[in-house]
């Protein structure tokens, strides 16, 4: 199930890997197992979909990656750190620095300003705010909202308020970009041009995630992750990508 | 780089609090008005304190007073002759505190008179006091016109006589009294001057009704054999002087502790001098430590029952802090899944109530500023405002904040990431 080609790479193009993870909910008498004993390794500037029915633990695994939730068992390797070792201090450190989220439901804070919300991660890791503002300007340009940046969330619309999300997931140069549905909730046309930022973002070279229902959409990733109850079902390589992976670890 | 964030995390619970101005505002009231009440509280403690503090001064607190007194066991006893009863101090006791006391400035006698005075056609029942010269400065009193007693007054026994203000009036409602002869018990007494109150304190005002005469003039004329007849049945005793005022030399503490010394030594004096508890020793000084500890016991108590609102406004914060946890859930899940450390998420919170109560510590500073004044007109109770009881106030408040504000913030900075980010 993994890339047989892993042995070659060096170690340190290994970004994530997976060690039979598991993460279980006990429930009183029963036992959830969300996810039951998953290996996986993701290199650096891979594009990756995870795609699976509802309940077949897409969010839990991609929580996991994200270092919001921890496993129950088994080891997440997160470039070379053992995730599951950490204190929630250094938990959080982590999330602040290496991981950008992308969410269903945008999930910008509705009291601040387009602005306000893209300087959020930097405030946690006490950034100059001078260079923080400049940032935020410069990535609300780049995904095609530097007209609104003193809108609030909710005058914007859902393509508008992903955008920002995306943004506000760049704002600490993250090593992965994961996204939980990020079109779920937007229509085919706005979904093209969400994933059109998302094909962007992965030829400047960033690691993304991305969980997904719609094969069209696991289709634009390079590596599709096919989860079943909590299992790895199969991992698919799409041709086209695994070029385009090459000619960016050239790099 | 930490003051920044500071005053950026500052700026945000401020600008959280304006979302909801009402709410934040009705928060604030209670501890505005538990504020306002401690100052209030303090003022008044404060005002009774000084009251009773004036009282005292009044009686001078650099003085000591002796007094004679019938002893229990004289009061009780039958009188069966006509023999009279002895107690009291004696005139020679003055020489001897004058002599062996240290820091004594004065040391002056006062033989009271229960004598009649007259002139002409009008006639006055005042105490007449045979005493010397210094009686003025221990008696709260000033002279108004003419002149006081002079040593010489005493030495030869001149039948002189000085009038308090009132009793002038009383004797004399239409002449100038001074050079006109007065009649006590028969014998004539010329007036050599009026003296009256020296402020508008109590014992000045007191001593307004009096004539003085020199002592020796007193003891001369009228003897110390007092008979005094009350329901058919005759008393008959013998009490050289009412009265010895000691007055204490001395500035600030170094006056306190003279006083403090001296009483000390003449408590012991008097012991050895007299074998029956015939006296009493009034120390001003003494009344007034007293009081200042009985004021401050009972500011404290005020201080701390008006605190209570500021507990009770503390719970008000909290719940409404609780509430404003649960209702931005969502927004802790977004800021932890964006790095924030549960530190980052308490400090939030705890700087949200802060700024709260402290807000509302600075209304209450305001208020209780007011408050004292309005005390004071409304009814007539001393209230006395005093900056440290603002500092107090605020300083309270502020750990209200604090105090209350952990708790939300503490739950807060618990909540599971994951969970947070699904609550709707
Ligand atoms: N906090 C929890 N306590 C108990 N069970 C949980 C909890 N969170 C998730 N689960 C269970 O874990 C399993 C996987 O859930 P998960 O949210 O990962 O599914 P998913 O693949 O993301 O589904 P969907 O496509 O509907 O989002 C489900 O059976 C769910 O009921
Ligand atoms: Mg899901």
């Amino acid at each position: 199930m993994a890339d047989p080609k892993s042995g070659d790479t060096p170690s340190s193009d290994i970004l994530v890997r997976l060690d039979k993870v598991e993460r279980h909910y006990v429930m009183g008498q029963t036992v959830v197992r969300a996810l039951d004993g998953v290996d996986l390794e993701i290199k650096r500037g891979e594009y990756w979909a995870i795609v699976g029915r509802s309940g077949s633990g897409k969010s839990t695994l991609l929580n996991l990656l994200g270092c919001l939730d921890r496993p129950t068992g088994g080891h997440y390797y997160l470039g070379g750190t053992s995730v599951g070792e950490l204190d929630d201090d250094e938990i959080s450190e982590i999330r602040g620095q290496r991981i950008g989220f992308i969410f269903q439901s945008f999930n910008l804070i509705p009291q601040l300003t387009v602005l306000e919300n893209l300087e959020v991660p930097l405030f946690y890791q006490d950034i100059d705010p001078a260079y923080a503002r400049q940032r935020a300007v410069d990535l609300a340009t780049k995904v095609g909202l530097g007209e609104r940046l003193d809108h609030r969330p909710l005058e914007l619309s859902g393509g508008q308020q992903q955008r920002v999300a995306i943004a506000r997931a760049l704002m600490n140069d993250p090593l992965i970009l994961l996204a939980d549905e990020a079109t779920g909730n937007l229509d085919s046309r706005t979904e093209q041009e969400i994933l059109a930022l998302l094909d962007e973002l992965h030829s400047e070279g960033k690691t993304i995630i991305m969980v997904t229902h719609g094969q069209t959409v696991a289709d634009r990733a390079r590596r599709v992750l096919y989860l079943r109850d909590g299992k790895v079902e199969q991992i698919v390589k799409n041709r086209e990508s695994a070029i385009h992976e090459d000619a960016v670890l050239e790099q | 780089m930490i003051r920044g964030s500071t005053l950026r995390t500052v700026r945000l619970g401020v600008k959280n609090l304006m979302l909801h101005p009402l709410r934040s505002f009705l928060t604030t009231l209670g501890i505005t008005i538990g504020v306002a009440a401690v100052i209030c509280m303090l003022a008044v403690g404060e005002g009774a304190s000084y009251e009773a503090q004036q009282k005292i001064k009044a009686l001078g607190s650099n003085n000591i007073l002796l007094r004679s007194v019938k002893p229990a066991e004289l009061e009780t006893q039958q009188q069966s002759s006509m023999a009279p009863q002895r107690y009291g101090l004696e005139y020679e006791e003055v020489e001897i505190l004058r002599e062996t006391m240290p820091a004594v400035r004065v040391v002056v006698p006062v033989r009271e008179l229960n004598k009649s005075a007259a002139y002409g056609e009008f006639q006055v029942n005042v105490p007449i006091y045979g005493t010397t010269e210094q009686w003025m400065a221990v008696s709260g009193v000033k002279l108004y016109e003419g002149r006081f007693l002079v040593e010489a007054d005493s030495r030869y026994s001149l039948n002189v006589c000085v009038l308090g203000t009132h009793t002038a009036g009383e004797l004399f409602p239409f002449e100038n009294p001074i050079g006109a002869d007065i009649l006590i018990a028969k014998k004539s007494f010329r007036v050599v001057g009026i003296y009256g109150p020296r402020d508008d304190s109590e014992s000045g005002a007191l001593a307004a009704d009096g004539i003085v005469i020199p002592i020796e003039s007193a003891r001369e004329y009228f003897g110390e054999l007092e008979i005094r007849t009350s329901a058919g049945s005759r008393e008959f005793k013998m009490v050289q002087l009412q009265e010895i005022k000691v007055q204490i030399e001395g500035e600030g503490d170094k006056l306190e502790d003279n006083v403090v010394a001296t009483a000390a030594s003449i408590r012991q004096l008097l012991t050895l001098l007299h074998d029956q508890p015939d006296y009493v020793i009034d120390v001003p000084l003494e009344k007034l430590q007293a009081a200042k500890e009985q004021a401050q016991i009972w500011q404290i108590f005020l201080g701390v029952i008006a605190s209570m609102a500021l507990v009770v406004a503390g719970i008000g914060i909290m719940n409404v802090m609780l509430a404003t946890v649960t209702e931005r859930t969502r927004e802790i899940g977004i800021r932890r899944a964006l790095g924030a450390k549960r530190g980052h998420i308490i400090s939030q919170f705890l700087v949200e109530t802060v700024v709260l109560s402290c807000a509302g510590g600075l209304l209450g500073v305001a208020l209780g500023i007011a408050a004292p004044m309005i005390v004071e007109a409304a009814s007539g109770m001393k209230a006395i405002f005093v900056p440290s009881f603002a500092v107090l106030a605020f300083t309270i408040s502020a750990g209200v904040g604090v105090l209350f504000g952990i708790y939300p913030a503490w739950r807060a900075a618990q909540m599971d990431p994951v969970e947070a980010l699904r609550h709707e």
